[in-house]
């Protein structure tokens, strides 16, 4: 069982914040390679080519200058992956408070706003901030990721409930298609594109956008396993990419970086397919932790 | 590139065409959300907020004070426009805007207002923080600071070089119209 004493609490604490201030300030890797060959593909001279060319400069700035790639650091999501008897209360006193001092340190900015009274208390602390995930395996291992999610691209995602009449969409893997690509026509720039789409066929509600979100966590350049899925995935990445709605909507080629999407089985009433939208701003981190909470490995 | 440099005329505002890529020196105030709502609600700006032939941004910076007690801005990028369209017509009608800088674009109403009264809209790049709060040079002041909180105040922002691009003029064009309407024809051939 690991209780993390209260000397390791410091050092857990400090792993916390040092994932925070990375996810924050650098992309990972795959991301960046997908957007610089974004830059390469859009037409030279153009308003598209342009926004890639800050874009590309903007990732550099906030990794030298260790500050957020983006003033929106968004809403807060850590996923850990722990052993048996892990003590998740713990550790979740940790994240907050590493998510406060983070705050203070201007890694993340005072993002978390009362629903009721419009307060905002400058501390990124309250109910649902942070959020934290927690899923046991059979492993001594802790792994925990951190996917920041901005506003701007959470405002633009989507649930459909098939069938759908308008899209003349039925409950199969075209009507998923339909609507997922009239999620792509919708967001249009106003996600923060080129965009990259986490999608969930199935689940109800709530499970459908947890979901979805979860594809956040793979790699771009993975393949799913599933080849129904990463055919679709492939599918819905050329098709939007002849869109023409391109970065920030100006027009171009790039409207998607990729396209990502699980299943998870329904009720037989229900068909939802859930939508998120990752702008190009794609945070998202993770590392192994050890026994006294060190980082070990960085995940991404 | 066009240079701008607040405060804007009216003439130079009418001169400007969707795509034009415009470089954007002078005074910008922020307003977001809260903003918009309290000022259609009647609400009032302080004296020292003039927006008259300026800049609105919708933009919620990351600030923090420097060694001297001085604001810094550390991130800055744009917010999501359109939440601002039952709003921003007022606005600019009221308060004699010429520029709006976000990013998504707007809609219908903040379109008829720009050609009406001859403003334009600004698309700056979204998530470009770090690139946006390079041509933020001096923060003098801040307003509604304890009313709205840091994202949602009034921030005034003395700026150099700020780069954009129009996506909505002041002749009734919308980029955003276009690449709609292309995008959404685009799409039927497909599915």
């Amino acid at each position: 069982m690991q209780i993390y004493p209260a000397h390791e609490m410091n050092v857990l604490q400090d792993s916390l914040i040092e994932l925070i201030r990375r996810a924050s300030a650098e992309i990972p890797e795959d991301v960046h390679k997908a957007i610089l060959g974004s830059l390469e593909a859009e037409k030279k001279g153009t308003i598209a080519e342009s926004a890639m060319k800050i874009i590309d400069r903007n990732i550099e700035l906030a990794k030298n200058k260790s500050q957020p790639i983006c003033q929106d650091t968004g809403s807060i999501i850590f996923y850990v992956d722990c052993p048996v008897g892990f003590d998740q209360l713990t550790f979740a006193d940790a994240a907050r408070e590493a998510v406060k001092i983070a705050t203070k340190k201007g890694y993340l900015r005072q993002n978390s706003v009362d629903s009721i009274n419009g307060k905002n208390d400058g501390t990124n602390l309250g109910p649902g901030s942070p959020t934290l995930h927690f899923h046991q395996h059979r492993s001594p291992e802790v792994q925990v990721r951190l996917v920041l999610k901005g506003g701007g691209c959470e405002n633009v995602g989507a649930q459909y409930s098939l069938p759908n009449e308008k899209l003349k969409a039925n409950r199969d893997l075209d009507g998923c298609r339909k609507v997922i690509l009239d999620a792509v026509l919708q967001a249009q720039g106003k996600g923060c594109g080129p965009g990259i789409l986490g999608v969930c066929i199935g689940g109800d509600r709530a499970t459908g956008y947890e979901h979805s979100k979860e594809q956040f966590l793979r790699r771009l350049d993975d393949q799913n396993e599933n080849q129904e899925l990463n055919r679709l995935e492939q599918d819905i990445l050329e098709t939007a990419n002849k869109l023409g709605i391109g970065p920030m909507g100006f027009g171009g080629k790039t409207t998607l970086l990729g396209t990502k999407i699980g299943v998870l089985n329904r009720l037989p009433a229900s068909f939802f397919v859930s939508v998120s939208y990752m702008c190009w701003a794609y945070r998202r981190q993770g590392v192994t932790l050890d026994e006294e909470g060190k980082i070990g490995q960085w995940l991404y | 590139m066009i240079n701008i440099k607040t405060p804007i005329s009216e003439e130079q505002i009418k001169s400007l065409k969707l795509g034009d890529e415009v470089s954007i020196s002078g005074t910008l105030f922020t307003g977001r959300d809260a903003v918009h709502k309290y000022l259609h609600e009647g609400g009032q700006l302080p004296p020292a907020v003039n927006l008259k032939d300026g800049i609105l941004y919708h933009c919620g910076p990351v600030i923090v004070k420097d060694e001297q007690g001085a604001w810094k801005c550390v991130a800055a990028g744009p917010t999501t426009s359109i939440r601002e369209e039952p709003y921003q017509w007022q606005i600019i009608r009221d308060f004699g805007l010429r520029g709006v800088i976000g990013k998504g674009g707007m809609g219908d109403k903040t379109l008829e207002a720009c050609r009406q009264h001859g403003c334009a809209y600004f698309h700056a790049v979204g998530g470009a923080a770090q690139v946006l709060a390079e041509c933020i040079k001096r923060v003098p002041n801040v307003y509604f600071m304890e009313k709205f909180g840091a994202p949602e105040a009034i921030w005034e922002f003395e700026v150099v070089d700020f780069p954009a691009i129009v996506t909505i003029d002041a002749n009734g064009n919308s980029l955003h119209k276009e690449v709609f309407e292309a995008s959404e024809a685009q799409l039927a051939k497909f599915i």
